[in-house]
C-alpha cells in the first residue's frame, strides 16, 4: 500500500465521486444514506487530511464516517483525477492508522475480535463451520476444485442456502470438487478493507499455506469478497492457485454443455456485486448464466455494471451496519430500484448482497412482489443434465 | 435567547435529528471550500427537505439572530458559502425534486438542491429534445447556486448568463415569508421571472444568499439538437481573438465559443485554442454550420493567422463532454488538489490585455496558469478566467496563488471588468468603485429584507 499521507491532499472535493457516469442519482452509498458532505468520498478524504495535520482530533464520529465507507469503489470509477485508482487505498490506509492507534468504532473492534477468536465475524463456533454442508465431501488431492464458501456461506442462513444450492448445481454438472469444512477460515477481505493488516496477513498466509499443503490448484469462491482477496491479495502472501467466482465456473460449464438449464419463467434483474464488477471486471459471466435459462427475461436496473449501486454491505457493513437502516439505506434504495424495473426476481451473486437485499425487500414490503435469489438458485430450479 | 443546545434541538425538530449536525467533522468541512479563502466554522449544518422546513429554520434564525448561509455544493471556490460569522449552514441538496417539465413552454420547475448532473440526466432520459445550459463546474453543482452567482454555461453565447434563463423563483425571505417571483406569482405557469411584471428576481440573483433563500426555481430549457460537434481554430495572435469571437458570434450558428490558453504541454504554449461548438438535427445541418464557421474565419485562414485543427477522436470526446471533466482536472496539474480563478466579466476587446497580464503574473509568482474564456451573449461580454493551480500541501504556493489572484482581480477591475462571484475581499473592491447611490440602494434593500442581518453576513456588506 502506498504512503497515502503524502497524496491525500490532492482531492479537490469536486464531487464526481458521488455519481454514476450518467449522473442519474447518487451512487456513493454512505453519501446517499447520510447526505452530509462529510460522508462523501471528498468529505472523508478532507477529514482524513485534517486529522493527519492535527486540525481535527480523532472522535467516534470521525471513525464512524471513515468506516461507513463500503469500499464499493464507485469513487475510484468516477473520479476524473489521475489518482483515482488509489482512493480506496487511501481510505484503507487511514483505517489502518486508526487500527494501529486503537481508535476504531466498537463494532469494528468486535468484528476483528470475532475473526481473530472464531475465524469468522459472526462469532460462530469453528466446529459448526460445516453445519450447512450436510455431508458434502471434503477436498481431497485429485479434486479439480476447492469450493471455498466463506463466512457467510458457512454461517449465515441465506449464505448457507446459497452454498447448498451451488453444491447441488455443481454435483449435477459432474464437477470434481470438495470443501474444507471445519478447516475453512475467514478469507480476510473485509479485514483488509477495515485496515487490520496484521490479522489480514495472518489469514492470507494461513489460507495460502493450507491450500498449498492440500495441493489445491483451483478454488471456486462463493463470495466475490473472497474471490477478490484471493485473486488480488493472496499472491503477495504466497498464494499460488487459480481462483474463480462461481458464476465464472457455471458460465464455463454451460458453454461446454455440461449443464443445460431447462425453461423457466421469470423477469430478472441483476445486482452487480462491487467486488466482482468494479474490482474484477466480471460483468458478463453472471449475465450469460442468467440468459442461458430459457424463459428468463433479463432487465437492467438504471445503474448497472460499473455504475451499479452497492447494497451497502461492503467493508464488513453487513455486520457492523454503520450505514444503519431506514428508507435511505443503500439496500432499500437498491431494492426499490430493482422493483421499478418491473422484475419479479432480483438475482444476486454474493451472499452479502443476498442478505442485505432480502432484508431490504422485506423492509420495503415488497416480498410478495420481488424475490431475491442467488444465480445458482435460479439455475437449479429449471436445471437438467445432459 | 436560546442556548446552542436548544437551537440544535429545535433544528432537529424541524428537519429530523438525522439531518442536523453540530459535529466537529461537519463543521470542519462546511467551514471551507476548495479555494483559498480562510475557513470559518458554522455552529450547525442542517439538511432541509422542503420549503416549509426552510421557512421554519429561517424563522428560528431570525428570532434568535443566528446567521444562516444557504449552501449548494460549495464549488464557487471564492468562499461565498463559508459562514463568516458562524451560525447555520443549510445544505440544500436534499431538496432535489424536479417538479415539472413544461415541454410546450420550454421550462422546468425544480427544487433548489437539484444538481446540473441530475437535470441533465432527467432531460436526456425523458425529454431528449430539450436541454439546459450546463456550466463547466462538476455535476454536483446546484442550479440554484449557479444562477445566484450568475454562472455561465454551454448556452451562454446564445442566451446570456445562466441567471438570464431563470423563469421564476420561490424564495424564503429573511423574515420567513415564502414568496413567489415572476409569472408564477400570478399564474400556475413559470415562464417568466419578471416581464410583464416588475422584475423582482434581481433582489435575489447575484446577492449570494444575502437577501433570501431560493427554494424553487423555474429555468428555461432550449431545443436539444440530435448532433453536436466542436471545431478547433488555433492562432498565436492574441490581438485577433476578440474579432474571431465576434465573427463566430455573427454567424448565429454556434452554440458556444470558448478560448483556452495554457503553457503546458509545451506544444500549447503561445497558442490560443478557439473552440466553436455547433449542433444540428442531421449531417446536412451540421455541415452547413461547419461551412459557416469556416467562412467566418476564412480571411484569417488565408492570411495564415488562423489554422483549423483536425481533432482526433480521443481529444474530441472530452471537449464535447458536459460538464467538462478537464476543467476539474486542472486542480491536479501540480498534484496538489487546488485551483482557483479570478473570472472577471469584461468586454471581449480586453482579451489580449488580460492574457498578457495572466502570463506576467504567473511568471512573477512562479505559478502554473491556464485561462478559459467564454463568450457571453452575442459578443456583449466574456468571462475571462485567470486560473492558477496550487498544491494544498504547500502553504507558500497557496499564498502566492492568492496574491496572484488578487493582483489579477484588481487589474481586471481597473480595466473596466466586473468581478464575477467575487470573494469578500473582491466585493469590497467592487463596492469601493461602485456608484455611491447604487451602494445606498443595495444597503436599503438589504436592511429592508433582512432587518437582523442574518443572511450570509460578511457578503455584500455595505458599510
Amino acid at each position: 500500500m502506498q504512503d497515502y499521507a503524502s497524496q491525500i491532499h490532492r482531492c479537490f472535493r469536486c464531487g464526481y465521486c458521488k455519481f454514476p457516469s450518467d449522473y442519474s442519482s447518487l451512487n456513493c452509498p454512505s453519501y446517499r444514506r447520510f447526505r452530509f458532505e462529510s460522508y462523501s468520498t471528498g468529505g472523508r478524504l478532507w477529514l482524513i487530511y485534517a486529522w493527519l495535520k492535527g486540525e481535527i482530533e480523532w472522535s467516534e464520529h470521525l471513525a464512524d464516517i471513515l468506516y461507513a465507507c463500503t469500499t464499493c469503489k464507485n469513487c475510484a470509477e468516477q473520479c476524473p483525477m489521475k489518482f483515482a485508482p488509489d482512493i480506496v487505498d487511501w481510505i484503507v490506509g487511514a483505517r489502518s492508522d486508526m487500527v494501529e492507534k486503537g481508535r476504531i468504532p466498537l463494532r469494528v473492534a468486535r468484528f476483528f475480535e470475532a475473526v481473530h477468536g472464531y475465524g469468522n465475524p459472526l462469532k460462530q463456533l469453528r466446529s459448526q463451520r460445516a453445519a450447512w454442508a450436510n455431508g458434502v465431501k471434503k477436498y481431497a488431492p485429485g479434486d479439480e476444485y476447492l469450493l471455498y464458501v466463506g463466512c457467510l456461506g458457512s454461517y449465515d442462513e441465506n449464505g448457507q442456502k446459497m452454498a447448498r444450492t451451488l453444491v447441488d448445481v455443481l454435483n449435477t454438472s459432474g464437477a470434481s470438487f470438495g470443501i474444507l469444512a471445519e478447516e475453512e477460515e475467514c478469507c480476510g477481505n473485509e479485514i483488509y478493507m477495515l485496515g487490520e493488516m496484521g490479522l489480514f496477513q495472518s489469514l492470507a498466509e494461513k489460507n495460502s499455506r493450507k491450500f498449498k499443503d492440500l495441493g489445491v490448484r483451483k478454488v471456486i469462491a462463493l463470495c466475490p469478497h473472497g474471490y477478490n482477496t484471493m485473486k488480488n491479495k493472496y499472491p503477495a502472501s504466497g498464494g499460488d492457485f487459480q481462483v474463480y467466482h462461481y458464476t465464472q465456473v457455471l458460465d464455463d460449464l454451460i458453454k461446454k454443455n455440461k449443464m443445460k438449464p431447462s425453461p423457466a419463467k421469470a423477469k430478472v434483474t441483476y445486482q452487480d456485486p462491487c467486488f466482482l464488477g468494479r474490482y474484477n471486471n466480471i460483468y458478463d459471466e453472471p449475465r450469460r448464466v442468467l440468459q442461458s435459462i430459457p424463459g428468463i427475461e433479463l432487465v437492467e436496473m438504471e445503474r448497472n455494471r460499473r455504475d451499479a449501486f452497492c447494497c451497502g454491505g461492503g467493508s464488513g457493513n453487513f455486520i457492523t451496519d454503520l450505514l444503519a437502516g431506514g428508507e435511505d439505506s443503500p439496500a432499500r434504495v437498491r431494492a426499490r430500484e430493482a422493483y421499478e424495473t418491473g422484475a419479479d426476481t432480483l438475482a444476486v451473486a454474493c451472499p452479502s448482497c443476498l442478505t442485505m437485499l432480502t432484508d431490504a425487500v422485506k423492509a420495503e414490503d415488497l416480498d410478495d412482489k420481488l424475490t431475491v435469489k442467488d444465480i445458482s438458485q435460479l439455475l437449479r430450479a429449471p436445471l437438467s443434465t445432459r | 435567547m436560546l442556548t446552542a443546545a436548544a437551537i440544535y434541538d429545535a433544528l432537529g425538530k424541524i428537519v429530523g435529528k438525522d439531518f442536523v449536525s453540530d459535529g466537529k467533522e461537519e463543521r470542519y468541512f462546511y467551514a471551507r471550500d476548495g479555494g483559498l479563502m480562510p475557513p470559518h466554522e458554522p455552529d450547525f449544518v442542517v439538511l432541509p427537505r422542503t420549503s416549509e422546513e426552510v421557512q421554519e429554520i429561517v424563522k428560528l434564525a431570525n428570532r434568535e439572530k443566528v446567521p444562516i448561509v444557504p449552501h449548494g455544493a460549495g464549488l464557487a471556490l471564492t468562499g461565498l458559502v463559508i459562514p463568516q460569522r458562524g451560525g447555520i449552514v443549510l445544505d440544500m441538496k436534499r431538496m432535489d425534486r424536479i417538479l415539472e417539465v413544461n415541454e410546450k413552454a420550454r421550462y422546468v420547475v425544480i427544487e433548489a438542491g437539484v444538481t446540473h448532473g441530475a437535470l441533465k440526466h432527467h432531460l436526456q432520459k425523458h425529454h431528449p429534445h430539450l436541454r439546459h445550459s450546463i456550466p463547466d463546474s462538476p455535476p454536483i453543482a446546484t442550479i440554484a447556486a449557479n444562477v445566484v452567482i450568475h454562472g455561465q454555461g454551454r448556452l451562454s453565447q446564445q442566451h446570456g448568463f445562466n441567471s438570464d434563463m431563470v423563469s421564476g423563483l420561490e424564495v424564503v425571505l429573511p423574515t420567513g415569508e415564502l414568496c413567489r417571483i415572476g409569472s408564477c406569482s400570478v399564474s400556475s405557469y413559470w415562464f417568466s421571472k419578471g416581464p410583464p411584471l416588475p422584475d423582482l428576481s434581481g433582489l435575489f440573483l447575484g446577492w449570494f444568499g444575502t437577501t433570501g433563500i431560493i427554494t424553487k426555481l423555474g429555468l428555461k430549457v432550449y431545443p436539444c439538437k440530435k448532433m453536436r460537434d466542436v471545431m478547433l481554430a488555433l492562432t498565436d495572435k492574441a490581438e485577433l481573438v476578440p474579432d474571431i469571437m465576434l465573427r463566430l458570434s455573427h454567424t448565429e450558428m454556434v452554440e458556444d465559443v470558448v478560448v483556452a490558453a495554457q503553457p503546458l504541454p509545451l506544444r500549447f504554449k503561445g497558442t490560443f485554442w478557439i473552440m466553436a461548438y455547433i449542433t444540428g438535427d442531421g449531417h446536412e445541418e451540421l455541415e452547413f454550420k461547419r461551412k459557416m464557421v469556416w467562412d467566418a474565419l476564412w480571411e484569417y485562414f488565408e492570411s495564415r493567422d488562423v489554422g483549423f485543427l483536425s481533432i482526433p477522436s480521443g481529444m474530441k470526446a472530452p471537449l464535447l463532454s458536459m460538464p467538462s471533466k478537464d476543467t476539474t482536472r486542472f486542480a491536479d496539474v501540480s498534484k496538489g488538489g487546488g485551483f482557483q480563478y479570478a473570472g472577471p466579466i469584461a468586454p471581449i476587446e480586453k482579451f489580449p490585455l488580460f492574457i498578457r497580464k495572466l502570463e506576467e503574473v504567473a511568471a512573477d509568482h512562479k505559478l502554473f496558469y491556464s485561462s478559459t474564456s467564454r463568450l457571453i451573449g452575442a459578443g456583449h461580454c466574456m468571462m475571462f478566467s485567470f486560473s492558477f493551480s496550487f498544491n494544498r500541501a504547500n502553504a507558500d504556493e497557496m499564498a502566492r496563488a492568492k496574491t496572484a489572484l488578487d493582483e489579477c482581480s484588481r487589474f481586471a477591475l481597473e480595466e473596466g471588468g466586473v468581478l464575477w462571484k467575487a470573494d469578500i475581499d473582491e466585493q469590497r473592491l467592487l463596492m469601493d468603485k461602485m456608484d455611491p447611490n447604487t451602494l445606498v440602494l443595495m444597503k436599503k434593500i438589504r436592511q429592508l429584507l433582512d432587518p437582523n442581518g442574518i443572511m450570509n453576513p460578511g457578503n455584500w456588506e455595505i458599510r
